[in-house]
């Protein structure tokens, strides 16, 4: 991942300030950030500031982006790793809550009359369903980057959260501090992974992977701010929830007809 | 990838109950976590009841005051093991020096370890032995000689002067070393106390009642070290100095078990959205451990046992036997609590509607017996401080202040 903007670089930068600076007043910010930062594709964070939303009624369950985010990320197989997953709930009339993910969704859900579900229950009755797309919610004020006691995990200027695993040193606290549970340790490189909106793909103007296959656009990808995006469009025109609020972690990524139930 | 590693997420998974979120299956902080707070509960508490003697004048607790500095260090040593060998990179633990992240409450362990090996522990015994090894050096042959030439730096002043400054170094670095100690233990409650998306550990309560189990645990491990070492060296055991120890460490349960309850009760009575998931784990997964072992058996039966003995007209021999008894059950106790905040506060999904599985594995980096053999490491390292440096009162070269001749 070239594309990262990881300490090597910010240093590269820093150094680069004095005589930035003098430049500063003469030919404004955006220019002398684009003149300092050396990548010749000419992506500059301060120019961006993403964010996703989940479109909750949309999502048909169909589990491709897990598929496509495993493929894509180089993500571990098995199914204890997930960038990305999918949860379906099942609320019946009695107010009886049925979560599952099986395989993080990876391959769809069994229709819930099928043998391999479990059948539902003499007297029960079925209320509503929906599947949820979860990730790391890319947190504002990220609880994995406070408690990171070298300062592997960070977040960027243009609003992603990443880990540098040259410098992870895999205690986990990360893992701990996340509410959502969107962190994994790598059993390769034994240190902290997670979703990085595909970074390396946002700073080529592509979508994350997630989102380029969903079949249902239950997923939007895009910037904050006053860009005319399909992103700022969703978050217009509609009633928006993040998850957990109350831990104040001001995630970026927002729910529409986001489900009481959902944690 | 480890195929052992996979069978056992394969294993884990299959125990578990409701939903959790699909990364929860695997287990992050095992057994040597566990154990780094039971060392560094023994350190602190071990060092608050060396400090009873020095700066709050508890003399009857003279011959363990040297004991539990030795047994501080020894537990100090061994403390950032399990850490070291718990970490993905263990080869890039030194960033945390270097680069450190002063948002991190983790961050910070190195500096709080070094302050108090470096500038409390290692000074502290430095300067109370100071004049003695210096005594020992003249009267030793051999390779004691030499190491007790390099414990002492070379230091050679024996004069009442140079003597009287030793006491005032210790006197002084005692009272720093108090709010140090507490620091060292309330430290890492808080790295547990902290975690806002974990409602087992998140509690303002949490350094504090780490405190007080850490002074719970380090009077109960220098009683036990006080009696066997005594035993094996055929000597007489000081019945006032155990009643103390014995007094000191009921009152320490008694706070102990007071703010746990107060934390118990406030849960419940607060009641929160996480307090059904708490409930299926305290009365399922966590029942032997908590409510049996560590609350019974390592609490409330080390109280009774301590109060019937204290206050009590039975002989001598009877009453350190229930001592020792009590102090082996704290023990259990203890390490039962460390098991508890740290297992127990993974056992659960945030999502706050399935639980998972811990199973201990006995070889591997992380189970069994790596996890015995730092257990049994700090007991050696004492075996050989006890060497170098005997804490024993037939060792002392010079009497105590109290005992010496006004001048």
């Amino acid at each position: 991942m070239s594309q990262t903007y990881d300490r090597r670089k910010f240093l590269a930068e820093m150094l680069k300030f004095p005589p930035a600076t003098i430049v500063l007043g003469v030919i404004g910010p955006v220019k002398l950030l684009a003149a300092a930062g050396d990548d010749d594709d000419g992506y500059e964070p301060t120019e961006h500031y993403y964010a996703m939303g989940i479109r909750v009624e949309e999502c048909i369950g169909c589990g491709k982006c897990v598929q496509a985010c495993k493929l894509e990320n180089d993500v571990p197989d098995e199914p204890f790793y997930f960038r990305t997953w999918v949860e379906r709930y099942i609320v019946y009339t009695d107010g009886e809550v049925q979560v599952d993910s099986p395989e993080g969704g990876i391959h769809g859900f069994p229709p819930v009359a099928d043998e391999s579900f479990p059948p539902v229950a003499d007297g029960k009755e079925i209320l509503r369903t929906f599947f949820v797309p979860k990730l790391c919610n890319h947190c504002d004020n990220p609880p994995c980057v406070q408690v990171c006691p070298v300062g592997a995990t960070f977040k960027s200027q243009d609003g992603v959260v990443l880990v540098d695993e040259d410098y992870c040193i895999g205690c986990r606290y990360c893992i701990q501090a996340c509410p959502y549970g969107a962190r994994f340790l790598d059993p390769r490189t034994h240190t902290a992974n997670k979703c990085t909106f595909c970074y390396h793909r946002i700073t080529k103007g592509l979508l994350p992977a997630c989102v380029e296959v969903c079949p249902t656009q239950a997923r939007v990808f895009g910037e904050i701010g006053d860009r005319s995006t399909p992103l700022n469009r969703m978050m217009r025109m509609s009633h928006l929830e993040v998850l957990k609020p109350h831990m104040n972690t001001e995630p970026k990524v927002f729910y529409t007809a986001l489900d009481g139930e959902v944690r | 990838m480890d195929p052992e590693h996979l069978a056992q997420l394969e294993s884990a998974l299959a125990h578990v109950t409701g939903f959790i979120y699909p990364n929860e299956v695997e287990l992050h902080w095992s057994i040597l976590i566990v154990i780094y707070p039971y060392l560094t509960g023994l350190v602190a508490g071990a060092f608050i009841l060396a400090s009873l003697e020095k700066v709050f004048n508890v003399k009857e607790l003279q011959p363990t005051y040297r004991l539990a500095l030795l047994t501080a260090l020894a537990f100090l040593i061994v403390a950032p093991m399990p850490l070291q060998a718990h970490l993905g990179h263990p080869e890039r633990a030194f960033e945390i020096f270097l680069t450190p992240n002063s948002a991190s409450a983790m961050a910070m362990f190195g500096f709080v370890y070094a302050w108090y090996l470096m500038v409390v522990l290692l000074m502290e015994i430095w300067f109370d032995y100071r004049a003695d090894l210096v005594r020992w050096r003249q009267s030793d042959k051999g390779v004691m000689k030499l190491v007790h030439w390099v414990v002492s730096l070379g230091s050679r002043d024996v004069s009442p002067a140079a003597v009287a400054f030793d006491r005032k170094a210790v006197q002084f670095i005692t009272i720093v070393g108090i709010p140090s100690a507490f620091l060292l233990h309330g430290y890492v409650g808080f790295i547990f106390g902290s975690v806002k998306a974990n409602p087992w550990w998140s509690s303002v309560l949490m350094p504090i009642v780490f405190l007080f189990s850490a002074i719970v645990s380090g009077i109960s491990m220098v009683l036990l070290i006080y009696y066997v070492t005594t035993l094996l060296r055929r000597k007489e055991l000081d019945m006032k100095c155990l009643n103390t120890l014995a007094s000191f460490l009921l009152y320490a349960l008694i706070i102990d078990l007071s703010l746990e309850a107060l934390d118990f009760i406030h849960r419940l009575y607060e009641s929160e959205e996480s307090i059904e998931i708490l409930e299926q784990l305290i009365f399922g997964k966590l029942f032997l451990s908590l409510t049996i072992v560590q609350i019974l058996l390592g609490t409330i039966v080390p109280m009774v046992f301590l109060a019937a003995a204290r206050f009590s007209e039975l002989p001598d021999e009877m009453k350190r036997m229930i001592y020792f008894v009590a102090a082996l059950l704290v023990q259990v106790g203890i390490f039962s609590t460390r098991w508890n905040v740290v297992i127990g506060g993974q056992l659960f999904s945030k999502s706050l509607r399935g639980l998972t599985a811990y199973k201990l594995e006995l070889g591997g980096q992380e189970g069994l017996l790596v996890a015995i053999g730092l257990l049994v490491l700090p007991f050696l390292i004492l075996a050989l401080l006890l060497k170098i440096l005997p804490p024993w009162e037939e060792a002392k070269t010079s009497p105590e202040p109290s005992e010496a001749p006004l001048a």
